[in-house]
């Protein structure tokens, strides 16, 4: 049992972290706004030279061979500067549902290089990035089809977050684009992905309220030195403290596959959603009546955060899981871990349904 | 990252299991915070953990621990509590001042204290707190005034957890006309020494779960200060950092009364909304990121770590859940909440007693309200006021 991050875990993560906070900044989402820019070159070819995209492919397919616990991190990071690149989804969604599909017509390698490939998934409504996806995965039944974007119309739909590029898609399932069967654990994999980076998200909304409160003087004072205002902000970091662990957890067990990985990933994208919330309502907050304009940069993670909450299966939808969890196993000490979940021989469940 | 348990940690496990079935007392104890006779039912327990070498898990051998690292102290609880096993009438004396004489007692101290703390002969109680001297513990007035080779305590503390019965306290006093953080020094006293008085207080459901400590004239050798003249903010600070982030609140505490909630909702699913539910799921998630927000602690404390402002966030967590749990118990209880039960079956709550005590969580062991001034500034590094 040892529930830390290895050094060459921190070491990769803070790479990549600095990476993106040196150049993915508010100023940065800013221009690329004005320039119309789907996604910033530069970054991207930084981003695919470190091998981020193909952390989790297997070497043979030219990825790292990692697992999630050493991508999760970097997921924080890509929503604590609000990433407009579809890093994180390409990287810890679609490299692991490629490399489990018997026939990938070599997608697997060439996402793990770098080459976008995204999801329609029966979770999301929408599509996201397919007009700048060179391929998309997309569900006909329990079939999964791999179809080129050339063979795909799409219709944009305008997301609050004016970086999420939503689109329905039309096309026709062949035995020509037929890839494979059954999700697996997509569903699961994408709310880990979009809790990891709602925590980022939270924490940036905090960060940037506290540099605020430190700066912004009434009654001939920083705000930040009236407790009124601690008090808001240690009250959302506190949030967020208590979810992280979830989400890292959620990370490692994930794997698992069982009831009680899958409540422990629906637990993380539940806490880290509310934490994200209360995060970015308090930065708003904070902010004064500043918070609610387009010039402080709060809305950026705030909206982000917005759309990740309800992205990859609603909080209702993941309390459903908790529930199920709760009639189907042991509560308690001694029955928290999912590997202290697998078999019978470790007690049984409390009886009766929940 | 590993969240699996080993061969070794499990085999310790079923060893703590095994110990608990077959020695944890058949019913509840009497309260040690009613009679004599039920505080010393409690020290009975605590001599019986000590004789299996149970009593401290974390402390070395040669003090009859075990010398276990942190996550085998956490599967430790987790066996204690999943027993059903007595509250550690003891509490404030091993897991407070305990690892805090470890740190800054002298040799000799430690070969008087903590064996006898450890077999129960002493039970501890804190005496920090004044009537005038509450969050703003450096405005404590009592005194200790040097003469000679002992110590003249004089003041009044107050809201001392099981002093009306304890053997001996361990106070924060100061040096005459000293001033705030200074001149203080930490005093261990006996609590029936001449010229100590205790007066007990009811707390409002008419238990004495804490005692005022008058103290007049009170003589005791200097031999009887934990850490240097001067130093008892700092020793008290260290002992603070242990009280609110780990040891004094172990998660297994929290799983096993979101599990009896559990229990409580399905017995009475009938009758009871679909929101009930999901509140109680939120109980058993709230106290899940607890246990995995101190496994991570103690991993991290395991490599060499220390308990930095963390230990404001976890006590400000524990607390509030502590309420929302009990509160969760309560409401599915309804119009029966109100009652008063004799002592509970074991393994069933006694919700009403359970919320009443939860409401102290917020105050005692440093408010919150302190808690989040301290992640504010030491945490967030915004200005102090």
């Amino acid at each position: 049992m040892e529930f830390a991050f290895t050094d060459d875990q921190q070491t990769i993560t803070q790479a990549a972290r600095d990476m993106l906070v040196e150049t993915c900044t508010p100023a940065a989402l800013r221009k690329m706004l004005e320039k119309h820019e789907a996604l910033n070159a530069a970054r991207w070819t930084n981003i695919t030279e470190m091998g981020l995209p193909g952390m989790l492919a297997p070497e043979e397919a030219g990825g790292l061979g990692l697992g999630l616990p050493d991508f999760i991190g970097i997921a924080e990071a890509a929503g604590y500067v609000g990433l407009p690149e579809p890093l994180v989804e390409l990287a810890g969604v679609i490299v692991p549902l490629l490399g489990g599909l018997e026939d990938h017509h070599g997608w697997l390698a060439h996402a793990a290089a770098g080459r976008i490939v995204t999801i329609g998934h029966p979770a999301n409504p929408l599509v996201a990035d397919a007009d700048i996806a060179e391929a998309l995965l997309l569900g006909h039944g329990h079939e999964i089809h791999l179809v080129e974007r050339n063979a795909v119309t799409f219709l944009r739909h305008e997301s609050v977050d004016p970086f999420r590029r939503l689109f329905s898609v039309e096309w026709t399932p062949s035995a020509a684009t037929h890839a494979g069967n059954g999700w697996g654990l997509t569903a699961e994999r994408g709310a880990l992905m979009a809790a990891a980076q709602m925590i980022g998200l939270g924490q940036r909304c905090i960060d940037l309220a506290v540099a605020y409160a430190k700066d912004r003087q009434q009654f001939g004072k920083p705000i930040g030195s009236y407790q009124a205002v601690k008090h808001l902000l240690a009250t959302a970091q506190v949030k967020l403290e208590f979810a992280r662990p979830v989400v890292h957890a959620a990370a490692a067990e994930l794997p698992l596959g069982t009831l009680a990985a899958r409540a422990r990933v629906a637990h993380a994208k539940i806490a880290a959603g509310e934490a994200a919330d209360l995060a970015a309502r308090t930065a708003v907050q904070v902010f004064g009546a500043m918070g609610m304009t387009w010039e402080v940069d709060v809305h950026f993670f705030l909206k982000r955060a917005l759309a990740l909450k309800f992205a990859w299966g609603t909080p209702e939808m993941h309390r459903a899981t908790i529930l199920d969890r709760l009639t189907a196993l042991p509560g308690g000490p001694a029955a928290s871990f999912a590997t202290d979940l697998l078999g019978s021989a470790h007690g049984s469940p409390i009886q009766g349904p929940f | 990252m590993k969240l699996e348990f080993t061969a070794e940690q499990r085999a310790f496990r079923a060893e703590v299991r095994a110990w608990m079935e077959a020695n944890i007392p058949t019913g509840p104890l009497p309260s040690f915070d009613l009679t004599r006779e039920g505080f010393e039912a409690h020290r009975l327990w605590e001599r019986k953990l000590n004789g299996g070498r149970w009593g401290m898990v974390t402390w070395p051998e040669v003090l009859g621990g075990r010398g276990l690292d942190l996550i085998r102290w956490l599967i430790f609880e987790e066996e204690y509590y999943r027993a059903g096993a007595p509250v550690r009438v003891n509490q404030n004396g091993i897991f407070l001042l305990g690892p805090t004489m470890m740190e800054f007692g002298t040799d000799e101290q430690k070969a008087h204290f903590l064996p006898r703390m450890a077999a129960g002969d002493d039970i501890w109680a804190q005496a920090w707190s004044e009537p005038g001297a509450g969050s703003d513990l450096a405005g404590v007035r009592a005194t200790a005034t040097r003469d000679g080779d002992h110590y003249v305590l004089k003041g009044q503390k107050i809201w001392s957890s099981r002093a009306v019965f304890a053997d001996w306290a361990f106070g924060l006093f100061r040096a005459p006309g000293s001033e705030r953080h200074k001149g203080m020094v930490l005093v261990l006293f006996p609590l029936d020494a001449p010229g100590v008085t205790r007066r007990p207080i009811a707390r409002m459901d008419g238990k004495l779960v804490f005692a005022e400590i008058f103290l007049d004239d009170v003589r005791v050798p200097v031999a009887n200060r934990l850490g240097d003249e001067g130093q008892g903010w700092h020793v008290c600070m260290a002992t603070a950092g242990f009280e609110r982030g780990l040891l004094l609140r172990s998660p297994a505490r929290y799983q096993v009364a979101a599990r009896k909630l559990i229990a409580l909702y399905k017995a009475n699913k009938a009758h009871l909304p679909a929101s009930m539910g999901e509140r109680v799921a939120q109980n058993w998630m709230d106290a899940e990121a607890y246990a995995l927000a101190i496994y991570a602690m103690c991993s991290r404390l395991n490599a060499g770590g220390t308990i930095g402002p963390e230990s404001s966030t976890n006590k400000i967590f524990w607390s509030e859940m502590d309420i929302a749990l009990t509160q969760t118990g309560l409401d599915i209880l309804g119009p029966n909440a109100e009652l008063l039960t004799e002592a509970p079956a074991t393994g069933d709550a006694d919700w009403l007693e359970d919320y009443i005590f939860a409401l102290s969580g917020p105050i005692y062991a440093g408010s919150n309200e302190i808690q989040r001034n301290i992640i504010a500034e030491r945490m967030l590094g915004l200005p102090r006021g």
